[in-house]
């Protein structure tokens, strides 16, 4: 007996052994409450504006005011004029293309095209005033708009296509008494509203993260550790950290998780070890636009309808609009999953004059495969459409779209596609062939914001599944749980079939030579 | 007939701790290769982990058991009687016709088990244990983030892991019956569970060792 005793009991030793590594209590995260108790302290303004002399007047223009800054902050200007917020470009080394100048200046975005031609309706959101041609002044300290970004009041807003002047109901006297470090207001007063209303381009930002709980952002929300944008994109000497690749190019002054958060946050090895080529957004962002509807197509074909003779504009039952005579026809999601993309931080953009190479065009394009050890997995934001080009050069057109009055080859006022062409083209400085047609695009937003509840966060077999997993598109690479050799798993299976057919074939032998040998044993 | 002592107590623990890690790892493989939906994927991947470890360090004293006890010789095949043991599984066993070979504790094998079983130690076990090793440690960075193995494609890694685990399956389903082919169909289960069997001693000097084995067993 004592050698099934030993056995037993040293076998049950490794039982409970293994139990007791199986089930272990989840440990406290330090890192991670290291970062709330530094989160949760809040930022105190070391100065009261309203108490300087040189803010205690009545400004007549917003100009005023700038200078009333600067008679104090008296270098600030010069790094905000070397900010892309005030350039609206970057210089940067592109692939393919060698050193180029990037921004909203001369890419062709999506949603409302361009601002060439339109900047007067387009720099709401230029950190400026005054801008109303291409012909703007980079130079001149003046028009630089501290107010945008630093006002605390929430009372500031710019007019709408006033060329980036504030609107005239502004108290520009109180809002520049009230100055401070910018709050989410001030960021989301553009950020939140690009292509022409909340939540259109970005589909992670959007206002209802101004007071949204956890289950929406657990950095922003109210109910959580309260983040404000600039807690994150930080600004050293005026240059912000962070970018998009709506406009960006190159894989520098990047903003990521892994700057607070290390690339090992998880106390699991295992989840750490996806760190290597799975961004975090990937399994913390399940789905975005989780509030509000983003925008998921925009057909510029379908616009210049008109109803009476006039513009008329359609909406969904959840108030979204779906149809515009000037814009075209739309289509809104909530609650989306993102696509996911190997990305290593590179893009490359359609710049004005680049002759059209793929169907459907990519008006930007996200770098990266699996092979290249700089790509991870990133969740993007795909966005439909078609847009204006010209068949004969094989060119993107950039269409004059706004003008205040009719009759100036605006297609907002006139619905004319080939006087805005004309027109717009002309200002460009790109050739317009008089014959024009419209071409499917698509534009690439990584999702960085939204993020949500770790226990929201994807499951394993979210992406490790046969089938419908979320990286089902992904190629390139081997994905456990997803991918398997084919040939092996039929020889595998037909190996396993094959022994238990064979053993119990020879079983069936061996019992009916037994029974026949019995019979014979009987009979003798 | 003899009660020989046969299998001796670490012999029976490795055995059939083995049979369950490998049993376990098969279960929790085959769910991460999403064949089949027990434990839950990340359970799944975990405990294999474990298990894996479990099997490493249980294969590195096995090793030192079978080379300080000499009991690897075990596994030397003999092809004299090859061919017989063959025919006999094949047609002699139905015709009641005697084993050709005699199972002693120093010649616990018969060729085709010695073969089979070298087969299990030299090609299935380094094959599994070589590369599941190889897919632990797979683009794994560590605290300096240096990429340690990813020049061999994850694909040719998990493609020969899994054929090592096909081929220890069905190793297992052929082994698992054959235990049955003994003088009775319990008596090698029985033996491995307590470490003693029924044998015909046929073999004198044999005889001998076994009963000095036997000796050295009640000495403890």
């Amino acid at each position: 007996m004592k050698q099934v005793i030993a056995p037993i009991v040293v076998i049950t030793i490794v039982v409970i052994m293994a139990v007791h590594l199986f089930h272990r209590p989840e440990l406290p995260n330090l890192s991670e409450l290291q970062l709330k108790q530094k989160f949760a302290v809040k930022h105190v303004p070391s100065v009261d504006h309203s108490q300087f002399d040189a803010l205690k007047k009545d400004f007549a223009t917003p100009q005023e005011v700038t200078e009333a800054c600067l008679s104090c902050h008296n270098q600030r200007h010069i790094e905000v004029m070397a900010s892309s917020h005030w350039n609206w470009e970057r210089v940067s080394y592109v692939e393919g293309r060698g050193i180029e100048r990037v921004g909203k200046s001369n890419v062709i975005n999506n949603f409302c095209i361009g601002s060439n031609a339109n900047e007067q309706a387009c720099s709401k959101c230029h950190i400026g005033f005054g801008m109303t041609n291409n012909l703007y002044d980079f130079n001149n300290a003046r028009n630089v708009d501290c107010m945008v970004c630093h006002d605390k009041s929430e009372e500031y807003i710019k007019g709408a296509s006033a060329a980036g002047y504030p609107d005239r109901s502004v108290n520009l006297q109180k809002v520049a008494q009230s100055v401070g470090k910018p709050g989410n207001y001030n960021c989301g007063a553009c950020h939140f509203y690009g292509g022409g209303g909340n939540n259109v381009k970005h589909g992670d930002l959007e206002d209802a993260l101004l007071a949204c709980d956890r289950e929406v952002d657990v950095h922003m929300a109210a109910n959580g550790i309260n983040m404000s944008c600039v807690d994150c994109h930080t600004a050293d000497r005026h240059q912000i950290k962070g970018k998009l690749y709506s406009v960006s190019s190159s894989h520098e002054n990047r903003l990521s998780c892994e700057d607070c958060h290390t690339g090992t946050p998880h106390l699991d090895r295992m989840l750490n070890l996806h760190t290597a080529s799975v961004a975090c957004q990937t399994c913390h962002i399940p789905t975005y636009a989780k509030v509000n509807a983003t925008k998921m197509a925009w057909r510029w074909s379908d616009a210049g309808h008109l109803m009476d003779g006039k513009p008329y504009h359609e909406v969904d039952s959840l108030g979204n609009e779906v149809y515009l005579s000037i814009k075209g026809s739309f289509e809104w999601a909530t609650n989306v999953q993102p696509d996911y993309f190997w990305f290593n931080g590179h893009a490359r953009h359609y710049i004005l004059g680049d002759t059209i190479g793929s169907f459907p065009l990519k008006v930007n394009d996200l770098l990266g495969s699996a092979t290249d050890r700089e790509s991870k997995i990133y969740p993007v934001k795909v966005h439909q459409g078609d847009q204006i080009y010209d068949p004969n050069t094989m060119l993107l057109i950039q269409p004059k779209l706004w003008s205040a009055t009719k009759g100036d080859s605006a297609f907002w006022m006139d619905f004319n596609w080939h006087e805005a062409a004309m027109a717009g083209m002309k200002r460009v400085g790109l050739p317009y062939s008089g014959e024009y047609d419209f071409i499917e695009t698509e534009m690439f937003w990584p999702v960085n914001h939204m993020v949500a509840p770790k226990e929201k966060a994807l499951a394993c077999n979210d992406c490790h599944v046969r089938e419908n997993g979320r990286l089902a598109s992904l190629t390139g690479f081997y994905l456990p749980g997803r991918d398997r050799h084919a040939g092996l798993n039929f020889l595998g299976k037909l190996m396993l079939i094959g022994a238990l057919a064979g053993v119990l074939i020879h079983a069936f032998a061996r019992f009916f030579t037994a029974l026949k040998s019995e019979e014979i044993n009987k009979n003798l | 007939m003899q009660r020989v002592y046969i299998y001796r107590r670490f012999e029976r623990f490795w055995h059939w701790s083995q049979a369950m890690l490998i049993f376990f790892l098969a279960l929790t493989g085959f769910e991460v290769h999403d064949s089949i939906h027990l434990f839950g994927y990340e359970k799944a991947v975990h405990y294999h982990r474990v298990a894996s470890w479990m099997l490493l360090t249980l294969i590195a004293f096995s090793i030192f058991w079978h080379f300080t006890t000499g009991e690897w010789k075990q596994y030397i095949p003999s092809f004299s009687k090859f061919s017989a043991q063959i025919r006999y599984y094949t047609i002699g066993m139905f015709k009641g016709e005697p084993h050709p070979t005699h199972k002693t504790a120093r010649n616990k094998l018969n060729p085709l088990q010695a073969i089979t079983y070298l087969g299990f130690k030299l090609v299935m076990a380094p094959l599994i244990v070589v590369t599941g090793l190889l897919y632990m440690f797979y683009r794994t960075i560590d605290a300096n983030q240096m990429v340690i193995i990813s020049d061999i494609p994850l694909e040719v890694i998990a493609f020969l892991h899994t054929l090592g685990a096909y081929l220890i399956l069905m190793f297992a389903i052929i082994h698992v019956y054959m235990t049955t082919t003994g003088s009775t169909p319990l008596s090698n289960i029985k033996a491995m569970l307590t470490g003693y069997e029924d044998l015909d001693e046929s073999n004198e000097r044999q005889s001998k060792d076994t009963s000095i084995l036997n000796q050295h067993e009640d000495e403890k």
